[in-house]
């Protein structure tokens, strides 16, 4: 998504049967993705709006329920703490995972033997099933017989109960987070770095500018406009997050306060105990959510992006 | 020399992406005792096939992969032609309410999916599709980020084309098929391994929308497998692997469209 072009450009003086006639088209080319759309996303995101004031158990007909369901969510410290979570996954793992790509997106974006290696191993993670990736590193957090803490003790470190420490738990899964997404984003990056005109850093050479120089004053400004369609994209699925946190949460009750966000509750109360109303305000309250951060963003961004090089 | 600390700092950062893929083959071919073992050994003892069967006898994993296969071919390729088709007209034609439309699509994008899975519980349900393949595949081959991917890329193909093909002949339809689509392989392969990849890697969908073994997709097989055999990590990593194997194979032999498809494209979906 390089830049969102809405086209205005439709001419004022075209003919009115050709327009008839290309609509006919339209409605034949566009219909079907019309009617899918509407069916299966806007119509059910007004129905989930509409569900979140109601008490419905999934098989009898929902009662009207007026706002309980959001004051309920507010005044439960469960909710409190699954919002709590679900922020405090995106402000770490956002944060480290655009921190770690630039690094190796500046990294490989130099002349270097074995780019294409290097490129593949980083994006690995990406294309391997979440699901698979959370099994892994459930095994390498082992407390007892896990790799990490073998390696660990055997260099005299202390070996932490990733998983099993309350206070460490959400962190040890962030870590896994920003390991499976760090490629994804090496690669947007890399995409936005080979797009800076190579002009600017011979003439910052003559000038006699540092490579760290030059980075923070010719490339950060000049990828600004990747960097914020990354964090943007980036946010919004950090909020969604869910196989990952299902296998680490697995059968382990005791997992399930540390490690709930919003995304877990949705699950939880509407497929686990039939609660559909209050997780449909649950995932409303999630929506809401989605889209203040991005018009924040889209409004900060003027403060920060630079469009013109 | 400033190479070698690039490459330093590179191989660094590659043996921590390679580690978890590395400790689960290691696994993969443990037995159960000598995953066990305290220390750890690092390669196993043998090159034991035991899990890699074991995973096969205890579960319909045969079913799931036919499953997750004939789900993942049918959604990529039902949402490549429809998302090509709307995004032929938004790119091409012009028609009332094209913008309203486009900016419609747009906002698609924004909902997640958390947000309409229990309506979608619901009205599938009245459909009768739960527990179906209607409804692992259906709602799935829709995509707003499909068709805004393509027509970003439509637009950039040289009208005169289209002229040229109707001064033959041709019709809208025509065009589409005949000049459309054939000069846009480069986009609708990316799209399509991002769709393969959504689709094989999907797991919330299916989990909700499914319930009997029979219908079991890839994803969830394993997860539950997990719960299953919460210790066996030999086994759980094989069929971790198994599961992922065809992605990993993709994604080593398409390599090259799938990065030129993200720098494309910009997200997954």
């Amino acid at each position: 998504m390089a830049r969102v072009t809405v086209n205005v450009d439709s001419a004022p003086t075209f003919k009115k049967k050709k327009w008839i006639k290309d609509g006919w088209w339209a409605l034949l080319f566009i219909g079907p993705t019309l009617l899918g759309l509407f069916t299966f996303y806007i119509g059910p995101a007004i129905a989930s709006f509409a569900l979140s004031f109601t008490h419905w158990d999934g098989l009898t007909s929902p009662t009207f329920a007026g706002l309980e369901n959001v004051i309920a969510l507010f005044t439960s410290p469960v909710f409190m703490r699954s919002l709590l979570n679900t922020l405090v996954f995106m402000l770490v793992a956002v944060p480290a995972s655009l921190a770690f790509a630039t690094l190796i997106a500046v990294l490989l974006n130099q002349r270097i033997r074995g780019m294409i290696f290097y490129r593949a191993l980083y994006f690995l993670p990406v294309v391997t099933m979440p699901i698979a990736v959370g099994m892994v590193w459930k095994w390498l957090y082992n407390t007892e017989f896990g790799l990490f803490n073998y390696l660990l003790g055997a260099v005299g470190l202390p070996q932490p109960e990733w998983l099993f420490n309350p206070s460490i738990a959400l962190l040890s899964v962030i870590a896994v987070y920003v390991w499976m997404t760090i490629g994804n984003n090496v690669i947007l990056i890399l995409a936005g770095l080979q797009s800076v005109d190579p002009g600017y850093y011979e003439a910052a050479e003559i000038d006699g500018a540092s490579k760290v120089r030059q980075f923070f004053s010719i490339t950060l400004p000049l990828i600004t406009p990747t960097l914020f369609f990354v964090i943007v994209t980036a946010m919004i699925s950090s909020l969604q997050v869910f196989d990952l946190l299902f296998v680490m949460i697995g059968d382990t009750t005791a997992l399930v306060g540390p490690l709930r966000t919003i995304v877990y509750g949705v699950y939880e109360s509407g497929f686990m105990f039939s609660q559909m109303g209050y997780a449909s305000a649950q995932a409303f309250i999630l929506f809401l959510l989605i889209l203040g951060i991005t018009i924040l963003q889209f409004v900060g961004q003027k403060k920060w992006v630079h469009y013109d090089g | 020399m400033k190479k070698a600390w690039i490459h330093l700092l590179l191989i660094v950062g590659a043996i921590v992406m390679i580690i978890p893929f590395f400790w689960m083959i290691s696994t993969s071919f443990k037995s159960y005792l000598e995953s066990m073992q305290i220390p750890p050994t690092i390669f196993p003892e043998q090159l034991r096939l035991e899990n890699y069967v074991s995973v096969f006898e205890s579960a319909n994993f045969l079913t799931y992969y036919a499953n997750t296969i004939f789900v993942t071919v049918v959604r990529t390729a039902a949402q490549l032609f429809l998302c090509s088709m709307a995004a032929y007209a938004f790119a091409r034609l012009e028609f009332p309410f094209k913008n309203t439309l486009f900016i419609f699509i747009l906002s698609v994008l924004m909902v997640p999916i958390q947000v309409i899975l229990i309506p979608n519980y619901a009205l599938l349900s009245q459909f009768g599709w739960i527990d179906t393949f209607y409804a692992l595949i259906i709602p799935g081959i829709f995509s707003a980020f499909g068709v805004f991917l393509l027509r970003q890329f439509f637009m950039g193909i040289p009208k005169e084309l289209d002229e040229a093909a109707i001064i033959d002949g041709c019709s809208k339809w025509g065009v589409y098929w005949r000049v459309i689509l054939p000069n846009a392989k480069p986009a609708l392969v990316a799209l399509g391994i991002f769709t393969v990849l959504a689709s094989w890697n999907d797991f919330m969908w299916p989990l909700v929308m499914t319930n009997s073994a029979d219908m079991r997709v890839l994803s969830v097989g394993i997860a539950n497998f997990e719960g299953q055999y919460t210790t066996e990590y030999p086994l759980l990593m094989a069929a971790a692997l198994m599961s992922t194997i065809p992605m990993l194979l993709m994604f080593l032999f398409l390599q090259k469209h799938l990065i030129a498809g993200i720098a494309l494209g910009g997200v997954r979906r």
